[in-house]
């Protein structure tokens, strides 16, 4: 048997007496099933299985290094900063869409194998990296940028905190797609909208500096738009970053209804 | 020196725009007023046919006709037809969107439904104000006995 030895938590060198056993991490051993895709040799995806010895602060991300690093130097996916920002590293782990950079191994089941798939209703490009596109064209349908009229101020456009707080929950979206890759609707034939791009149209919608939201909702009014969304919620239930989706489809939906009657 | 232009990896999906419909917003409004209309119809409905008088024994031809005779139920009936038909037309339709990825298969199930929702209608229509329990000039052996007792 091997014998692996930990990262030691802290990089700093702490003094005797404040170092001890109490910080020491519990390690434990735990099976990743990860559905890989080469297209140069696959004809479709596969699940292979992979050991590795994890401890109690670890991500699945970590996981995903240790094998990329360690085992498999071939396993693809995206990441970047690696703690939740970037919105690179969305997957579909033990079948739900979650961030690999903030799901603990901890929190899954361990006894069992974690399934790690790329997200769903997106063409695979290799492994976990799935082709984006499609989602970013509809992300720039609904103009995700401040649209004004008039002279440009000769300072910031001011706006009270009521005013601020009516979009704030929209405003965190870091556009992973966990929500519009969750979408049952989405994954019939990727026409539909999705969550995400009726969310940050949502950001201007309701923005009292905005002057585009009629142009925005003239757009979500469309067939593929809103009207699509069945409340199922699982883009809610997806979001990493705990932003209320479905609320926020509502909201546009009543928006919209106000403005025809 | 010429560049050589580098052709776009994947065309995005084609979404066809439906260019200021009102159409989606009207039956979604649609679903949710008839909804709450329905429960009161189909309610009142089950009652009069099945709790009041003398329950759901007294359902037969002649219990029909008799409600038939009068506008009020007439009208009600037909509300109740209408609603229901178009709520439940376009609840399949939401499902074949939803469900059927081929555009052909897709088609298909959209002319089933209207068909067979048109059919529906229509007929359920004619005999609510039709109905004749007791037609001139039939055999009298086929008609009920109300039509024959004088």
């Amino acid at each position: 048997m091997t014998t692996e030895i930990a990262e030691p938590a802290s990089k700093v060198e702490l003094p005797s007496h404040l170092s001890g056993d109490a910080g020491e991490i519990p390690s434990f051993e735990c099976t990743i099933r990860i559905a890989r895709f080469v297209p140069e040799q696959d004809e479709e995806p596969h699940w292979e299985d992979y050991q590795v010895t994890m401890y109690g602060t670890d991500r699945v991300l970590d996981a995903l290094h240790k094998i990329k690093w360690e085992i498999d130097g071939s396993l693809s996916f995206r990441r970047s900063c690696a703690h939740g920002i970037c919105g690179s590293d969305a997957m579909r782990i033990n079948g739900r869409n979650r961030l690999a950079c903030k799901t603990l191994l901890k929190d899954l089941d361990t006894s069992k194998p974690i399934t790690v798939e790329p997200i769903k209703g997106l063409p695979v490009e290799k492994d976990l990296i799935v082709d984006m596109e499609p989602f970013f064209q509809s992300y720039r349908e609904i103009m995700p940028f401040l649209i004004t009229t008039g002279n440009e101020p000769t300072r910031e456009r001011l706006q009270s905190q009521e005013d601020r707080a009516r979009f704030d929950d929209t405003t965190k979206c870091i556009l992973c797609a966990a929500c519009t890759s969750s979408c049952p609707v989405f994954w019939t034939d990727g026409q539909y909208f999705g969550p995400a791009a009726i969310v940050n149209a949502h950001r201007f919608i309701f923005d009292s500096r905005d002057e585009g939201g009629d142009l925005r909702l003239e757009i979500l009014n469309d067939k593929e738009g809103v009207w699509r969304c069945r409340t199922t919620f699982n883009c809610s239930e997806a979001c990493p970053r705990g932003i209320e989706v479905t609320k926020a489809i509502a909201e546009v939906k009543q928006a919209l209804f106000t403005r025809a009657f | 020196m010429s560049q050589a232009t580098i052709p776009a990896p994947r065309s995005g999906y084609n979404r066809s725009k439906s260019g200021g419909s009102k159409f989606e917003l009207a039956a979604w409004l649609y679903m949710r007023l008839s909804g709450i209309l329905l429960v009161v119809l189909i309610f009142g409905h089950l009652y009069v046919n099945m709790i009041a008088g003398e329950g759901v024994q007294q359902i037969d031809f002649g219990f029909v006709a008799g409600k038939w005779a009068s506008p009020f139920w007439q009208i009600w009936d037909l509300l109740m037809l209408w609603l229901a038909m178009l709520h439940g037309t376009n609840g399949m339709r939401t499902i074949i969107s939803d469900y059927a990825e081929k555009p052909a298969t897709r088609m298909w199930w959209q002319i089933i439904l209207y068909a067979s929702s048109l059919t529906i209608i229509v007929l359920g229509t004619l005999v609510i104000y039709t109905f004749e329990p007791c037609p001139a000039g039939a055999d009298p052996s086929v008609l009920a006995s109300f039509c024959t007792a004088d």
